[in-house]
C-alpha cells in the first residue's frame, strides 16, 4: 500500500525532502535558544559583579539571529510543506480518476459511486493531512525529543534518570491507550457511515417518507442512530481525554522530583543553579514531544484506513484492455455469437448467458424480448465489448471483437444503454457526446430522427436548454429521446436500444423506428423490449429465456412455434397490453 | 417527473464566505447561544475548572522562580556556616505545590470529561435538530437543491462544529485566562516592561491576523474547489458506463485536470499560509524576549530607585519567565483561528438549513378509526377498517363525522413549481368513491404534477381540491396523505429487511399481514426464492433486487396500508410480460373498490378506467370513457391507434 501511494510524490521530490530538513533547522534553532538565554540570564544579567550589558547584548543578537534562523527553517518547512502534500493531493486525485477512466464494465460494478467519490475526496484530504504532517512533525519531534535528552544526560546523568523513567511511563501508558481508542474510534467511524448513508435514503427517498406520512419514524430511527453515535463517541473520547491529565500529571511529578532532588544535589555541590534551571526548561520541551509523537501515531494510523481504500482504486487493474495490435477497421455490422457462454463473477454456478449462437447480418433489424432476467442486457453488452466472455467468442464485421481498438470498436457500436444519464451542460453539448464536431444541423437531423426536436424547440432556449446533473429536468422519456439522438450522431455500424423507449408512448416509439428503418437501413438495429409491439415488425426476433436463445424467427413464425412468444403477445393484446399498443397499424 | 425548476442549482453550493464579519459574529453568538441553552451549567463548571488548571500551574511556575531565593540559597549558605541543611521548608513547600498540581490535574480532566458530553451531546443534538427538521421541509426543498449539498451538511459541516466545541473553545478560555492571570503578574512586576510586551503582543495580532485572513480566504477557496471537483467526480463515477461507451474517457479526464489543478493551488495556498503562522508567531515570541531581556536590563542598571522604572534583576528573571508564557496561549490562539474559520463557514450552512421553511400545515380535519353505531357514525377506539372525517368546527366547536369515502375533485386548478410558469392551467377532474381516473398523454404533459397535488406535496396556486366535499387545504396534511396510497416510478426502497420495507406501508402491520400483502402484490414466491427469505436485507436502494422485483415490494408496501384512495405511476415497463400480468391481477383487486388516479401506460388500465383525461401542454384536451373518446377521434384515438388526424 505504502508503495503504491509513495509513487505520486513524483513532482513534489524536492519538496518532500527540503521540509524535514529546514523542520530540523528550525528545531535545532530552538533548542539553542534556551541556552542563549540560560546565558544571558546567568552571565549577564546576574552576573555576580553586576549585569553585563555587552554579555546581553550580545546574546541577544545571537538570539535574534537564531530566532530568524527558526524562522525561515519553520516558514520554509510549512511552504515546502503545503507544496509537497498538496501535490501528493492532486497526484493521487489524478491517477485515481486517470485509473478508473480505464476501467471496464466489471471493474465499475465492484466499486459504488458514493465509495469512489468519498476515496476521491475525503480519503485523499486524510492522505494529504497526514503527509503534511510526516513531513513537518515527524522529524521534527522525535529529533527534538533526542536532542533535549541528550543536552539533559549531559548536564547531570543521574538527574536526567528522571525524564527516563517519565518517558518510559508515558509511552507505556500512551500505547495501551491508543490501542484501545483506536479500536472505538474503528467503530465510531463505521456507526458514521450507517448514519449518512441512512440520511442519503431519506434525503433520495423523502417522496415515499411523506407520502406514508413516516416523517416521525424515520426521526426515531435517525435518533436511535445518533444515540449509538454518541454513546459510542463518549467511550471513544473519555479513553482519549484522561491523556492530558495524565500528562500533566508526569510533567508535575518530573518537575517536584526534579526540584527536590535538584536541591538536594545543589546543597551537596553536585549541581549548580544554573544547570538546575536548564533541566526545568527542557522538562516541557521533552514531555510535549512525546505527546506530539504519540499523536502523529494515532493520526497516521487512522489515515491507514484511507490510504488502503486509495490504494484499493489504485491498484484495480482495467479487466479490459486494448490488444497488442489492435485492429482498426470494423468492415460491416454483421454479429456473430459462436457459443458464448458468459457470466459476471466466476464464482457463479450458472453462467448468465449459455451456449449462445446468433448470426445477424449487417443492416437487420433484430428484436430481443424476454422475461425480466432472462440477460437481454448481458447479450448485447458483450458487442461493444463492455463484457468480454468467458468462453466462446463474438465477432463484429466477421472479426472477433478482441481484436479490435476499443475506441473503434465502440463508435461503431452505439448501445443506448437502459440506465442512460445525460451530464451537466446544454443540450447540444449532450449531444455532442456522440460526435465531438456535429454541426448543429447534424444534431438536429439526429434529434428529429429519435422524435426529439419537437420537444426541444418548444424549450424557450431550444438546443441550447441547460441540463441538470442527471438530467433531472427533463422527463424520463425526454431523456430517453436525448440519448438515442446522442448515439445516432455517432453514425454507428450497429445501434443497439436497450429498453430505451420505454418511457416513450407507444405512438413515439413507432415513429422513431420508423425513421431508423427509412433513414438509417444500413445500421445494424437490435431492440430489447417488454413490448412486443416495438420488436413485432422486425426482421427477426429472438426470444431468450433464463440466458438461453429460446427461439429466433419473424413475428409470424414465432406466433406459430414459440410458446413464450405467444404467451407473452396475447398478454399484451387481450385487454391486457400496452395502451395503444396498435402503434404502427 | 417534476417539470423544469429555473433556478435550481448545479452542483454544489458556493461555500459561504467568511468575508462578512458581522454575520459570522451572528453565526457565533447563535451558535453559543445552542450550547448554552442545554449546557449552561456544564459551562460554568467548565469555566471554573479551566481557572483553577490556569492557576494551579500559575503556581508553579512561582514556585519554581522562588525556589531557588527562598529554599535552595538559604539551604546552601546553612551548609556553607557549616550546619546541616534544614529541608523541612522545602519539603513543605514541595509538598504544598504537589497539592496544588493534583488539584489543576483533576480540573483538567473534570473539564474535559465535561466538555465531551458537551461537545458529543451538541453534535447529538445538531443533527437530530436538522434531520427533524429535514423531515418537515416541502418536497420543493428536495426538488430544488443538490442532494449531494444537503448530505454534506450531515458530514462536513457538523464534524467542523466538533473540533470547534472540543478544542478551539476551550483553548480560547484556556489562552484568555492565562493572559490575564499572567498579565497581572506581569504588571505587578514591571510597568514599562509589561507595556512593551504588551507592544509585541499587538504585532503578533496584526500579523496573525493578516496571515489568517489570508489562509482563510484560501480554506473556503479550497473548499468551494473541493465542492465543484466533488460535484464532478460524482457526475462523472454516475455515468462512467455511459463515459466507456462513448469513448469520453479523455476528455474526463482533461476537464478533471483541469478542476484539479485549481484545487492543488488553493489547497496549497491554504496550508501555506496557515503552516507560516506558527513559526512566524513563535519567532516574534523570542523577539519580544530578547527585546524585554535588553530594555530590562538597560532599567535595572541606569533606573535603580526611580519609581515605576526600577527594577532587580531577579525580578527581571521572573520577568522573562512570564514574558513566555504570555506569548505562548496567543499563539495558541492563532492556531485555532482556522479550525474556528471553518467552523463558523460549517454553523452557517447548517443554519441556512435550519431556518429554510417548513412545510405549512394548517389543516385541522383529522382522519380517525369509525363505525356505525346506531346507524350515526361515530369515533372508534381501534382498527375498524372504516374511517371518518373528523371536522371540528372551529366557530362552534362542534364535531362533524364524515365518512371517508374517496370522493375527490380538482376545480378550476392552476398550478406552477414557480409562480412565474403555470405548468397546468384550469384542470377539473371529478373523481367519484371507488372510480378509476387515468391520466394519458405525452411525456411532460403534466400527469406527474397532477398526482403531486393530490397528497399536497406541492400546493396549488389558484383553483381548489376537495376530499369528500372538504376542502384539501383544512385536512391535516399527515392524514391526507394516510389515505391516499402510492405507487411511484422510482420504487425507492430503504436499507432494511424486505419484512420491514414491505411494513413501512403500516407499522403496526403482522407478519401475516405483510406475507399477505407480498401475496397479493405477487412477491411472495421470490421472496421466499431468496437466501434469507424475508428478512432478506435490501442493499442501498434495493441493488440486489430487479426493477421487477423492487416495484412488486413498493406495490406490497401500498397494499399493507390498505388506503382509500391509491396514486398509481404506473411503472410497467421494466416489469416483464409474465411478472406484469400477475401485477396486473393483484393491482386490479387493490384498485377495486378505491379511487384510483393512475398514469396510466397500459391498454387494459385504460380500457377499464371509468374515466380517461387526456392532457396536453398542461391542460385537459379531452376526458371521457374508452368507447367515447375513441369516438371522438381525437388526441386519444391519435395515441391509440398511432394514426395522426
Amino acid at each position: 500500500m505504502i508503495k503504491t501511494l509513495a509513487v505520486h510524490i513524483k513532482g513534489f521530490v524536492k519538496e518532500s525532502v527540503a521540509t524535514p530538513l529546514f523542520m530540523i533547522l528550525e528545531v535545532l534553532m530552538e533548542m539553542l535558544i534556551p541556552l542563549l538565554m540560560k546565558s544571558m540570564i546567568d552571565n549577564g544579567i546576574e552576573n555576580p559583579s553586576g549585569a553585563d550589558m555587552g554579555h546581553v547584548l550580545f546574546m541577544g543578537g545571537l538570539m535574534v539571529l537564531c530566532a530568524l534562523l527558526a524562522l525561515l527553517g519553520g516558514a520554509m518547512g510549512g511552504v515546502f510543506g503545503a507544496k509537497a502534500s498538496a501535490g501528493f493531493a492532486r497526484n493521487l486525485r489524478f491517477a485515481m480518476f486517470e485509473n478508473i477512466q480505464t476501467f471496464s464494465f466489471a471493474n465499475i460494478d465492484k466499486f459504488s459511486t458514493a465509495g469512489l467519490v468519498t476515496r476521491m475526496t475525503t480519503d485523499v484530504t486524510n492522505l494529504q493531512n497526514a503527509y503534511q504532517m510526516i513531513l513537518r512533525i515527524c522529524f521534527r519531534a522525535p529529533i527534538s525529543l533526542i536532542v533535549a535528552m541528550t543536552i539533559t544526560l549531559m548536564i547531570n546523568a543521574r538527574l536526567a534518570s528522571i525524564y527516563l523513567i517519565a518517558v518510559a511511563f508515558l509511552s507505556v501508558v500512551l500505547f495501551f491507550l491508543i490501542r484501545k481508542t483506536h479500536k472505538y474510534f474503528t467503530q465510531v467511524f463505521e456507526k458514521y457511515d450507517e448514519l449518512n448513508a441512512s440520511v442519503q435514503e431519506n434525503v433520495s427517498s423523502i417522496r415515499v417518507v411523506k407520502a406514508f406520512v413516516r416523517e416521525n419514524h424515520e426521526i426515531s430511527k435517525f435518533e436511535r442512530a445518533t444515540l449509538n453515535l454518541y454513546i459510542l463517541f463518549l467511550k471513544a473520547e473519555k479513553m482519549m481525554v484522561s491523556v492530558s491529565p495524565l500528562m500533566m500529571i508526569t510533567i508535575y511529578a518530573s518537575i517536584i522530583g526534579i526540584s527536590w532532588f535538584g536541591a538536594n544535589m545543589i546543597v551537596g555541590g553536585e549541581l549548580s543553579k544554573g544547570e538546575l534551571t536548564s533541566m526545568l526548561t527542557y522538562c516541557m520541551n521533552i514531555l510535549m514531544n512525546l505527546m506530539m509523537i504519540a499523536f502523529i501515531f494515532v493520526m497516521l494510523t487512522m489515515s491507514f484506513a484511507s490510504g488502503r481504500r486509495v490504494a484499493q482504486v489504485l491498484n484495480e487493474k482495467a479487466t479490459i484492455a486494448n490488444p497488442e495490435n489492435p485492429d482498426c477497421d470494423v468492415p460491416n455490422g454483421s454479429i456473430d455469437f459462436e457459443n458464448v457462454v458468459f457470466s459476471y463473477s466466476e464464482k457463479s454456478e450458472r453462467p448468465v448467458l449459455n451456449n449462445i449462437n446468433l448470426h445477424i447480418k449487417s443492416g437487420e433489424t433484430i428484436g430481443i424480448i424476454g422475461g425480466t432476467g432472462s440477460s437481454k442486457t448481458s447479450l448485447v453488452n458483450l458487442i461493444g465489448r463492455l463484457y468480454d466472455v468467458n468462453e466462446g467468442c463474438v465477432k463484429v464485421g466477421g472479426k472477433d471483437v478482441r481484436g479490435y481498438d476499443l475506441e473503434v470498436l465502440r463508435d461503431k457500436v452505439s448501445v443506448v444503454l437502459q440506465k442512460n444519464v445525460l451530464f451537466s451542460g446544454t443540450i447540444l453539448d449532450n449531444l455532442r457526446w456522440g460526435n465531438e464536431n456535429a454541426t448543429e444541423e447534424e444534431c438536429i437531423r439526429a434529434c428529429k430522427l429519435a422524435c426529439a426536436d419537437d420537444f426541444i424547440q418548444d424549450f424557450p432556449e431550444g438546443y441550447h436548454t441547460k441540463i441538470e446533473q442527471g438530467g433531472t429536468n427533463v422527463s424520463g422519456g425526454q431523456k430517453q429521446r436525448i440519448c438515442i439522438a446522442r448515439a445516432l450522431l455517432k453514425k454507428p455500424l450497429i445501434l443497439i436500444l436497450d429498453d430505451s423507449t420505454s418511457a416513450v408512448d407507444t405512438a413515439t416509439d413507432a415513429k422513431i423506428r420508423r425513421a431508423f428503418a427509412e433513414e438509417i437501413p444500413d445500421t445494424t438495429k437490435l431492440i430489447i423490449s417488454q413490448r412486443v409491439s416495438s420488436v413485432e415488425n422486425a426482421d427477426r426476433i429472438v426470444v431468450m429465456d433464463n440466458g438461453e436463445i429460446n427461439a429466433v424467427g419473424t413475428h409470424d413464425e414465432l406466433m406459430e412455434s414459440c410458446a413464450i412468444y405467444r404467451e407473452i403477445y396475447i398478454a399484451q393484446t387481450v385487454g391486457n397490453g400496452d395502451f395503444d399498443k396498435k402503434g404502427e397499424m | 417527473m417534476p417539470a423544469p425548476v429555473p433556478g435550481r442549482r448545479r452542483g454544489p453550493q458556493p461555500r459561504a464566505k467568511i468575508d462578512d464579519p458581522k454575520k459570522s459574529m451572528k453565526t457565533f453568538k447563535r451558535l453559543l447561544g445552542l450550547i448554552l441553552k442545554r449546557y449552561k451549567v456544564h459551562m460554568i463548571f467548565v469555566l471554573l475548572c479551566i481557572i483553577i488548571s490556569v492557576l494551579a500551574s500559575v503556581q508553579g511556575t512561582l514556585f519554581i522562580q522562588t525556589l531557588f531565593d527562598d529554599y535552595i540559597s538559604p539551604m546552601v549558605e546553612q551548609v556553607a556556616a557549616g550546619q546541616s541543611a534544614d529541608f523541612s521548608p522545602l519539603l513543605f513547600a514541595i509538598g504544598r505545590v504537589a497539592v496544588f498540581y493534583l488539584i489543576g490535574a483533576a480540573a483538567t480532566y473534570t473539564q474535559s470529561r465535561i466538555m465531551i458530553y458537551v461537545t458529543q451531546g451538541t453534535m447529538r443534538d445538531l443533527r437530530n435538530d436538522i434531520f427533524r427538521h429535514m423531515e418537515s421541509l416541502p418536497i420543493k426543498y428536495f426538488d430544488t437543491h443538490a442532494h449531494g449539498d444537503i448530505m454534506s451538511v450531515y458530514t462536513n459541516d457538523v464534524d467542523t462544529m466538533r473540533q470547534m466545541i472540543s478544542q478551539s473553545m476551550t483553548q480560547v478560555f484556556n489562552s484568555a485566562i492565562t493572559i490575564v492571570a499572567v498579565l497581572v503578574s506581569m504588571f505587578s512586576l514591571s510597568v514599562p516592561l509589561t507595556l512593551l510586551s504588551l507592544g509585541m503582543v499587538a504585532v503578533m495580532m496584526f500579523v496573525s491576523k493578516t496571515l489568517a485572513g489570508k489562509s482563510g480566504k484560501y480554506f473556503v477557496a479550497q473548499q468551494t474547489d473541493l465542492g465543484k471537483e466533488n460535484g464532478y467526480i460524482e457526475e462523472m463515477m454516475n455515468g462512467q458506463k455511459v463515459v466507456k461507451v462513448f469513448n469520453h474517457e479523455k476528455k474526463s479526464v482533461e476537464e478533471f485536470n483541469e478542476l484539479n489543478e485549481k484545487l492543488f493551488q488553493s489547497s496549497y495556498n491554504a496550508n501555506m499560509f496557515a503552516n507560516i503562522i506558527m513559526p512566524v508567531n513563535g519567532q516574534l515570541g523570542n523577539l519580544s524576549y530578547v527585546i524585554c531581556a535588553i530594555a530590562g536590563s538597560l532599567l535595572a542598571i541606569t533606573c535603580g530607585g526611580i519609581p515605576v522604572l526600577s527594577l532587580s534583576l531577579g525580578s527581571l528573571v521572573s520577568f522573562l519567565t512570564f514574558n513566555k508564557s504570555f506569548t505562548m496561549p496567543i499563539n495558541q490562539v492563532s492556531q485555532q483561528f482556522n479550525s474556528i474559520v471553518m467552523a463558523l463557514a460549517g454553523a452557517e450552512r447548517i443554519f441556512d438549513l435550519l431556518d429554510e421553511k417548513s412545510e405549512e400545515d394548517n389543516g385541522y380535519v383529522t382522519l380517525v378509526n369509525a363505525e356505525y353505531r346506531d346507524g350515526k357514525l361515530t369515533e372508534a377506539e381501534s382498527r375498524t377498517g372504516l374511517w371518518a372525517w373528523k371536522h371540528v368546527h372551529q366557530a362552534t366547536g362542534e364535531v362533524e363525522y364524515k365518512e371517508l369515502r374517496g370522493d375527490l375533485v380538482m376545480d378550476d386548478v392552476d398550478f406552477g413549481y414557480t409562480d412565474d410558469k403555470m405548468v397546468l392551467h384550469n384542470v377539473d377532474i371529478y373523481a367519484r368513491p371507488g372510480q378509476k381516473i387515468a391520466f394519458v398523454g405525452s411525456t411532460g404533459a403534466g400527469k406527474t404534477t397532477i398526482t403531486n397535488l393530490i397528497n399536497r406535496f406541492y400546493d396549488i396556486q389558484d383553483g381548489k381540491i376537495r376530499y369528500d366535499g372538504i376542502n384539501v387545504n383544512k385536512i391535516k396534511k399527515a392524514d391526507l396523505r394516510r389515505s391516499l396510497g402510492i405507487v411511484l416510478q422510482e420504487t425507492n426502497l430503504f436499507s432494511d429487511t424486505i419484512m420491514e420495507n414491505i411494513r413501512y406501508g403500516r407499522l403496526d402491520a403482522t407478519d401475516e399481514e405483510v406475507i399477505a400483502a407480498a401475496k397479493l402484490a405477487n412477491a411472495d414466491s421470490f421472496i421466499r426464492q431468496l437466501p434469507d427469505g424475508y428478512n432478506t436485507v435490501i442493499k442501498a436502494d434495493g441493488g440486489n433486487l430487479s426493477q421487477g422485483q423492487r416495484q412488486m415490494l413498493a406495490i406490497a408496501r401500498a397494499a399493507v396500508a390498505d388506503p382509500p384512495a391509491l396514486i398509481l405511476d404506473e411503472a410497467t415497463s421494466s416489469i416483464d410480460t409474465r411478472t406484469e400480468k400477475m401485477v396486473q391481477e393483484s393491482m386490479d383487486k387493490l384498485m377495486k373498490g378505491r379511487t384510483t388516479f393512475v398514469i396510466a401506460h397500459r391498454l387494459s388500465t385504460v380500457k377499464n378506467s371509468d374515466c380517461i383525461i387526456v392532457l396536453e401542454h398542461g391542460r385537459i384536451i379531452e376526458r371521457g370513457t374508452h368507447d367515447q373518446l375513441l369516438e371522438q377521434k381525437g388526441k386519444y384515438y391519435q395515441l391509440y391507434t398511432g394514426k395522426a388526424s
